[in-house]
């Protein structure tokens, strides 16, 4: 099997459509839930860095999104609001909401279950970014060396988060366990390719599943180890795969608000 | 008949000089480093354009500028700007007198990183190395928040941004 750049060979197309709409639609969900937060952070320079880290990644959503567009998916704009659910290939963590309640109405958030989620999220990100800078898709490749420079700031910003809130208090270090608990429950996709997981690495696009995630393990292991915390060992997994299209109610409900002004006007400009 | 005045590329780089960052306007684009290539013909300019950060929402105003500014100077009907990603935008391309044209608008020009990841930035306004960084984030994307203990000015410097990180 060709290990090159091949447009002509539609396995090869079809591996690469599906890994892009598998990160672009993770960036996607994950700074839409990252711009909830907004105006109820925890302090203003908080407010000011997550919005920053949430508009940088949908910026990264964008620039996967148009290489989609390049290969006659329809617009960015399109794929980014008008797709329903089933159509979605992001992991179920990044549609998970922020807490009970509502951005606009009684917010019940915790701010301990965001920092391990973009923490762990962010990681999970920097491990896939430092191989697709080796990836067989040329365009992709320079992408992610461009992302990689934001990435940076990102993983800085969530490390110092989560290191602090668990070598503080009991209740910050019970809250973040528990949090640390509730994140790796919906883990169990965020390293998958769904259907394509033997073609996508095959290719080239990206390397194996599981090497990935043992680099991420290992970079985590060095991080939890100086705080004193641990992953928990057996942990009982939800079964949906968000790769392969299954979602929970909770990405229905995002995508309405996230589409809400596209339905009404798809040519207003953002 | 109509003579044409045919433009030349320095023309193109000299009304580059023109446009500025919309949110820092003592710094031109060019400055800032973000024009890669320009290919003038006979009827067209074409010119891409590096983003410093993917997710800045002054990209499409800098396009409209560009195009703007290449149409009053230069009677062109087809002016194309196109961003890419490849080279990426890295804060050494920004010119000497770019980061001294950040000065005056109250922002450190970006250091160079350092091995263990560590940067030095110095006050804008009195060049007192007594800073303490607020908050590596600030107002836009490409930018931190400092405060200075030396003349007591808040300012922001740029993040560097380079392909060690």
């Amino acid at each position: 099997m060709s290990a090159t750049a091949n447009l002509t060979n539609p396995a090869y197309t079809k591996a690469l459509t599906e890994l892009l709409f598998q990160i672009a639609d993770d960036d996607f969900l994950f700074s839409y839930r990252g711009s909830e937060w907004l105006g109820l952070a925890p302090h203003i320079e908080e407010d000011v860095a997550s919005s920053s880290i949430s508009q940088d990644s949908m910026g990264h959503a964008v620039l996967y999104y148009r290489l989609l567009e390049e290969l006659g998916h329809g617009s960015a704009d399109e794929l980014a609001h008008a797709r329903s659910a089933s159509e979605r290939k992001n992991s179920i963590l990044v549609e998970r909401v922020n807490g009970p309640g509502h951005y606009m109405e009684d917010p019940q958030y915790d701010w301990a279950y965001a920092v391990v989620r973009n923490y762990f999220y962010t990681l999970a990100k920097k491990v896939k970014i430092d191989s697709l800078k080796q990836s067989s898709y040329p365009s992709l490749a320079d992408i992610a060396v461009k992302i990689n420079m934001e990435l940076y700031y990102h993983l800085l910003h969530w490390k110092t988060w989560f290191v602090q809130l668990l070598s503080t208090t009991d209740e910050a270090k019970k809250r973040m366990n528990e949090a640390i608990e509730k994140v790796m429950k919906d883990f169990n996709d965020v390293f998958s390719f769904g259907d394509q997981g033997e073609s996508i690495p095959q290719f080239k696009l990206i390397e194996e599943e599981n090497v990935l995630k043992e680099r991420w393990i290992a970079a985590l292991s060095s991080v939890l180890e100086s705080v004193g915390a641990e992953l928990p060992r057996e942990i009982e997994v939800h079964n949906k795969n968000g790769r392969n299209g299954e979602h929970t109610d909770e990405l229905e409900e995002a995508l309405l608000t996230l589409g809400e002004v596209y339905r009404i006007d798809p040519a207003v400009p953002w | 008949m109509v003579a044409r005045l045919s433009v030349t590329i320095q023309d193109v780089l000299d009304t580059l000089k023109q446009v500025k960052d919309p949110e820092i306007d003592t710094v031109s684009i060019l400055d800032l480093g973000m024009v890669e290539e320009i290919i003038v013909q006979e009827d067209s300019i074409y010119i891409q354009v590096l983003p410093t950060f993917s997710g800045c929402p002054a990209l499409e105003i800098i396009k409209s500028n560009i195009i703007q500014a290449m149409k009053n100077a230069h009677s062109i009907e087809h002016v194309q700007v196109e961003f890419i990603t490849s080279p990426p935008w890295t804060s050494d391309r920004i010119t000497e007198k770019g980061r001294q044209n950040l000065k005056k608008f109250g922002i450190s020009p970006p250091s160079h990183m350092k091995e263990d990841g560590s940067w030095h930035i110095d006050c804008p306004y009195c060049g007192s190395t007594y800073v303490t960084m607020e908050n590596i984030f600030g107002p836009t994307a490409c930018r931190s928040i400092l405060y200075c203990k030396s003349c007591k000015n808040p300012f922001e410097a740029m993040k560097p941004m380079s392909t060690l990180l």
